[in-house]
């Protein structure tokens, strides 16, 4: 089988990394400069997405699974720090580390479920999953069904900085966010990372080497369902909402749409397709339902002429990794 | 009227048979995805919105030319047939020698296009479709009231799958289907032509689930969100079948039909989510699917 996602194999070197840490640095910078010329809760909702999006294409774009069901650990753990912001009074880095954990831990039962099944079974299951997570989410108490929680207070991080300023909470979630990426970084180029992509390029000859990729398959969707819920979690402090569109499957299409977009398996093309998306969807909020319709030509587009993405394409361009 | 296990009969049976109708729609519905996918290795995302297709198809043939049931009955599944059609000739074909999962990113785009659409125009209220006056009262069996539109339904899906297992099980052509699945390159070498069966095969899928919409139609109310809420259950039934069987599809979907309708009566909180436990135990029990092959 032919592999999802078309990479350059070649040996990592000093050289390829350069063009990343360049554009790291790139990245990073913007970031702490965009403030001043464009609205903080864009920046922090667009901040927010990135960070989902590159959790989910660590599944895609390494491992070669494709998860239609990634909202559930988004908007799951979402509810849960709403939760334990609102209900339970705790402060914001502990409701946030909590349900990163137990989104994980959702992470544990799904995924133990899907890696039974490859390819296209994988894709499915993980839809009907997220689908049965999304019925709970309208049932149990505490999520307040079609209201979800609301009126979260941010409350203080460490007791110290209060996130209620727009400009501290900024900072807190980009923080997060560069975080979460240098880890994912870390990952795909430890020598974990490169069992993933042994099994992505063939699974069968990576068992066949003595790898249980079942365990590898395994860690990588818990390590990309807790980081996805990371993203919901600062998500739900940001925004002071838990609610249930963030475990609804359009959710699950809209994370695949941002990596597609911006690149599959490359590393900052998540965060690019991000972007893009959560930047049309805000310019053409007034277009109501065609937005969706725009959303899902664009998919046609990007499957069809486009596979690469935006961030794929320029790296293929210029002949480095991005 | 009695009771079985404290339930009025009324309430168990009545809940059986829109267990037995979902089930009919579950059925069609996994058949042609099972159709699809065992000719163009792609899963149909498409499909329940090409299942609103032929309930809007029919909704509309209504309202503009004042075309009625029966003739939609076969009108809509034709129109929607040609639609996929053109689907497969512009777009699809241009994906098989590629990863199955970009045919599934393809046709995912392509609902959010079809359902975005009728959204736009009909909002995401349902509008109402008569059932046909030929079809119109039921009868009362004594334990429970049939109406006369349920049990066609029923009947009409059961002849459509069988006729569809029959036909690819047991006729020339089917076996022709069944050949080209297994190695196309050879059964062109026998001067079949088979991307020409490629594309009708979709077509016929395509059409299998307008004709589902159709009848759908009169029981749901027409709704641009009706293919999106089926069609994730539908996942999850071919996931608990597995896609190597006809008959498992049929099987499975009126069955699992039967055990949602079931849990409707005995543990109504659990009715939505059922399908979704049935499939983790499979996948806990038997990972390949109750007529998975392998």
């Amino acid at each position: 089988m032919a592999s999802a996602t078309e990479t350059i194999t070649a040996p990592v070197t000093a050289a390829s990394h350069r063009s990343e840490l360049v554009a790291f640095a790139i990245m990073a910078a913007f970031f702490v400069v965009a403030p001043a010329f464009m609205y903080p809760i864009f920046l922090m909702k667009a901040l927010c997405f990135a960070l989902f999006a590159c959790a989910f294409n660590l599944l895609i774009g390494y491992v070669g699974l494709l998860s239609f069901g990634h909202a559930m650990f988004f908007g799951w753990a979402a509810y849960f720090c709403a939760h334990m912001l609102k209900e339970w009074g705790l402060t914001p880095e502990l409701s946030i580390i909590l349900a990163t954990v137990a989104a994980g831990g959702l992470g544990l039962v799904a995924g133990a479920l899907a890696i039974r099944r490859q390819g296209i079974y994988f894709a499915m299951i993980t839809l009907a999953l997220a689908q049965m997570m999304f019925f709970f989410a309208v049932q149990a108490p505490f999520t307040h069904g079609e209201d979800g929680i609301q009126g979260v207070q941010r409350g203080k991080l460490l007791g110290l900085f209060d996130l209620s300023h727009e400009m501290t909470m900024y900072f807190f979630v980009l923080v997060v966010f560069l975080a979460a990426f240098l880890l994912i970084y870390r990952i795909i180029y430890s020598p974990f990372g490169e069992v993933l992509k042994a099994i992505r390029e063939n699974e069968t000859r990576a068992i066949s080497l003595g790898y249980k990729t079942e365990r590898y398959k395994l860690l990588a969707f818990i390590l990309s369902a807790a980081l996805a819920g990371l993203a919901g979690a600062t998500k739900a402090v940001v925004f002071q909402l838990a609610s249930l569109t963030d475990v609804h499957w359009t959710m699950s299409g809209e994370v695949v749409l941002m990596t597609l977009v911006g690149g599959l398996g490359t590393v900052f093309g998540p965060v690019v397709g991000a972007f893009i998306i959560i930047a049309m969807q805000s310019y053409l909020a007034e277009f109501g339902q065609w937005v969706t319709v725009i959303q899902g030509v664009i998919f046609v587009a990007c499957v069809l002429l486009f596979r690469r993405g935006v961030i794929g394409e320029i790296a293929h361009f210029l002949k480095i990794r991005l | 009227m009695f009771e079985i296990f404290g339930i009025p009969s009324q309430a168990l049976f009545g809940q059986l048979l829109i267990g037995l109708i979902n089930g009919s729609f579950y059925a069609l519905l996994s058949l042609g995805l099972a159709v699809i996918f065992g000719m163009l290795n792609i899963i149909n995302f498409a499909h329940g919105a090409q299942y609103m297709l032929g309930a809007f198809a029919a909704y509309l043939l209504l309202q503009l030319t004042g075309i009625g049931y029966w003739p939609a009955l076969i009108l809509a599944p034709i129109i929607v047939g040609i639609i996929g059609i053109v689907i497969e000739r512009t777009m699809l074909q241009w994906l098989y020698k590629l990863d199955h999962l970009y045919g599934l990113l393809l046709t995912f785009g392509l609902a959010l296009v079809i359902e975005g659409v009728f959204r736009n125009y009909y909002g995401s209220s349902g509008q109402p479709y008569q059932v046909p006056s030929s079809l119109a009262g039921g009868h009362n069996l004594g334990f429970m009231f049939l109406p006369n539109y349920r049990a066609w339904v029923i009947v009409a899906s059961l002849i459509v799958c069988f006729g569809t297992w029959f036909v690819i099980e047991k006729t020339r052509l089917g076996s022709y289907l069944r050949a080209a699945t297994e190695n196309p390159t050879l059964v062109r070498a026998f001067g079949i032509n088979v991307p020409r069966m490629i594309t009708l095969t979709y077509g016929f899928g395509v059409a299998l689930a307008a004709f589902a919409g159709v009848m759908a139609a009169p029981i749901y109310n027409v709704s641009p969100q009706m293919g999106s809420d089926i069609i994730i259950v539908v996942f999850a039934v071919v996931v608990i079948g597995g896609m190597g069987s006809i008959m498992g599809a049929i099987l499975t979907g009126f069955s699992l039909g039967i055990a949602e309708g079931l849990t409707k009566v005995f543990f109504p909180e659990a009715s939505s989510t059922v399908i979704f436990v049935i499939m983790a135990i499979v996948l806990l029990t038997r990972p390949a699917g109750l007529f998975g092959r392998g």
